[in-house]
């Protein structure tokens, strides 16, 4: 690593995936961050407890004895009006399970970036999505990174996301653990005075520490409201999806990047498509270019925006394949695997469905190679489907 | 050598705590400074002291995308000699693949111990970031004869990525000390 990187004008350098996010986390200057270590996330907190110590940042550092607590200081910070960030990732997350539900359910616009791993047991240090996979229902909202410069420029978008007044809800940015986490790779960072506007101050609309409007925050609610306060909760994640679209214009006018639902990549005239997410898109990408320049008529959609899902959008999008297959590094046990399930739903209003096939790969790191995604290729050019789950570099 | 397929990719064989990682983050890092495009990742597993270990660098004219570890590298490196007992260090490589070895034997012995026909390349590392260095750190003179035999960035780049990055962390002396040992790996690799 290249030392600490010091306040900074628009310029490449070269950085892990966490040290960019920690970046981000720098030029965001957040009042609060309240985290806890754990493999592979430790080197965001480091570096940035880094930048405190060094007084780059004057953010409020807060050494928790775990992620349950470290969720929990963030939940109060929030409410108290401040911008309140923490990382974490496999067993961090599940500790937090209870607290993440209190975050969306209290509104709280806290942003967390996740170096996706295994969850226990067995006990694995590597990357999957079954940590992340297990809190798509907690009501956050999540944005999945393919690269370093992806997982920067999200922790922006996150932010923004989170503290629109339409959505007032916490968001998750999603990195692969090790493989992007630890991975050194060319980051084009923005200019400090340019993020720090484009982040500008929270204005809370309400606020603990607003005395002359004292509030009341966590009251038990039973068969009177509780519905309410949830549908309303549900809502604010239909406001989200459209909320995503305006914020990721508005941070493209700053960085010059893109921030749609998903990225196509070839998806043109596409007749086999794949699915995918984060690092393995990165992959894909490179087998795409030489399926291409072969001739074959191969494309990939690439999703960022996993909660709230993009349906209409991912089906507008899919309709026209022949042959759709579903990459994932996930299961939801006794179900259909969380990313083909939602693109499978998305499909269900559709007139004419392209053929539809779910692969599982990558579980506790296994490596994805570029021969696992172009066999993928060559079955659904083949419309071959086998109506169950299949699996890529798996003994 | 990048002509080919547009890209370098760099496989290192190294134990835990020689600066495999290091090395690679090094060399990209400096050719990210002659506006490369590059990627370096280790392949983590069990992390021990003393275990073998691989560590995977690109470095490109265009995008990077994949994540698929380096399966058929340009060059690789190997910091450990005792590991060509252990490891298939030849794995993946082709006949236009070159191998450098840090060792104090003859490349020609290289090549019958490792049963690699193509290119090879032996300095004393050790040897010399010893009298150097004054320490068996053997990474960074490994580096010298790396772009001394492949050209994949100049040597007085590589120098002044050194001097960078070590400066404020090892001070001038030990600094010049490694700046020499890469020189002299530099113009003995053969």
């Amino acid at each position: 690593m290249s030392g600490l990187e010091k306040k900074c004008k628009k310029k490449m350098v070269p950085l892990t995936g966490n040290y960019a996010i920690a970046a981000a986390m720098r030029q965001i200057n957040p009042d609060v961050v309240a985290a806890y270590p754990i493999t592979p996330q430790s080197a965001i907190v480091e570096q940035f407890a880094r930048f405190v110590a060094n007084g780059i940042v004057d953010t409020e550092m807060v050494r928790v004895e775990s992620e349950h607590s470290a969720m929990s200081a963030c939940i109060g910070a929030s409410l108290s009006g401040a911008r309140a960030m923490t990382a974490t990732c496999s067993a961090g997350l599940a500790l937090m399970w209870e607290m993440l539900g209190v975050a969306s359910g209290l509104r709280c616009p806290i942003v967390m970036p996740v170096a996706n791993r295994a969850l226990s047991a067995p006990i694995n240090i590597h990357c999957d999505h079954s940590d992340s996979m297990g809190a798509r229902d907690f009501g956050w909202v999540q944005i999945y990174s393919e690269s370093a410069q992806e997982a920067y420029e999200n922790v922006f978008l996150a932010l923004k996301l989170a503290e629109h007044p339409d959505v007032q809800l916490p968001v998750m940015v999603c990195e692969d653990g090790f493989i992007t986490s630890h991975c050194v790779q060319n980051v084009e960072l923005h200019d400090d005075a340019v993020m720090k506007r484009f982040v500008g101050e929270r204005k809370p609309e309400h606020s603990l520490l607003d005395l002359k409007n004292p509030i009341t925050v966590g009251a038990i609610e039973l068969q009177d409201y509780f519905f309410e306060t949830k549908r309303q909760q549900e809502e604010a994640m239909g406001h989200a999806l459209k909320a995503y679209l305006k914020v990721g214009a508005d941070l493209s006018r700053v960085t010059g990047s893109k921030y749609p639902y998903f990225d196509s990549y070839g998806l043109e005239g596409a007749e086999a498509v794949i699915v995918t997410m984060s690092s393995a898109a990165g992959t894909t990408k490179a087998v795409v270019d030489r399926l291409r320049h072969d001739g074959k008529k191969v494309g990939l959609l690439k999703l960022r925006l996993f909660r709230p899902f993009p349906y209409e959008q991912v089906r507008d999008a899919l309709r026209k394949a022949k042959c759709v297959g579903v990459l994932e590094r996930s299961f939801s046990f006794g179900a259909y695997a969380p990313l083909f399930s939602e693109v499978r739903n998305s499909l269900y209003e559709a007139g004419k469905k392209p053929k539809l096939q779910s692969y599982v790969f990558g579980l506790g790191g296994r490596d994805l190679l570029e021969s696992d995604v172009e066999e993928a290729f060559k079955e659904l050019l083949a419309g071959k489907t086998t109506g169950g789950m299949e699996y890529k570099g798996l003994r | 050598m990048a002509d080919a397929k547009g890209i370098v990719e760099i496989r290192i064989h190294g134990r835990g705590g020689q600066g495999a990682k290091s090395a690679s983050q090094l060399i990209v890092e400096a050719a990210m400074d002659q506006g490369k495009q590059v990627q370096a990742f280790p392949e983590y597993g069990p992390e021990r002291s003393g275990a073998p270990m691989v560590t995977y660098a690109r470095i490109s004219d265009k995008r990077i995308t994949t994540y698929e570890p380096v399966l058929r590298p340009d060059i690789v490196m190997v910091i450990d000699p005792t590991l060509l007992e252990q490891v298939d260090v030849t794995n993946g490589m082709t006949g236009k693949s070159i191998l450098i070895v840090n060792t104090n034997k003859k490349a020609a012995e290289i090549r019958n111990e490792a049963g690699f026909a193509g290119k090879t390349y032996a300095v004393d590392a050790t040897g010399i970031s010893i009298r150097k260095i004054g320490r068996n750190l053997p990474n960074t003179p490994m580096l010298g004869a790396l772009i001394k035999v492949t050209g994949v960035i100049s040597l007085e780049s590589l120098i002044e990525k050194v001097e960078k990055m070590f400066l404020h962390k090892i001070g001038k002396e030990k600094t010049q000390a490694n700046i020499d040992a890469i020189k002299e790996a530099y113009e003995k690799v053969a």
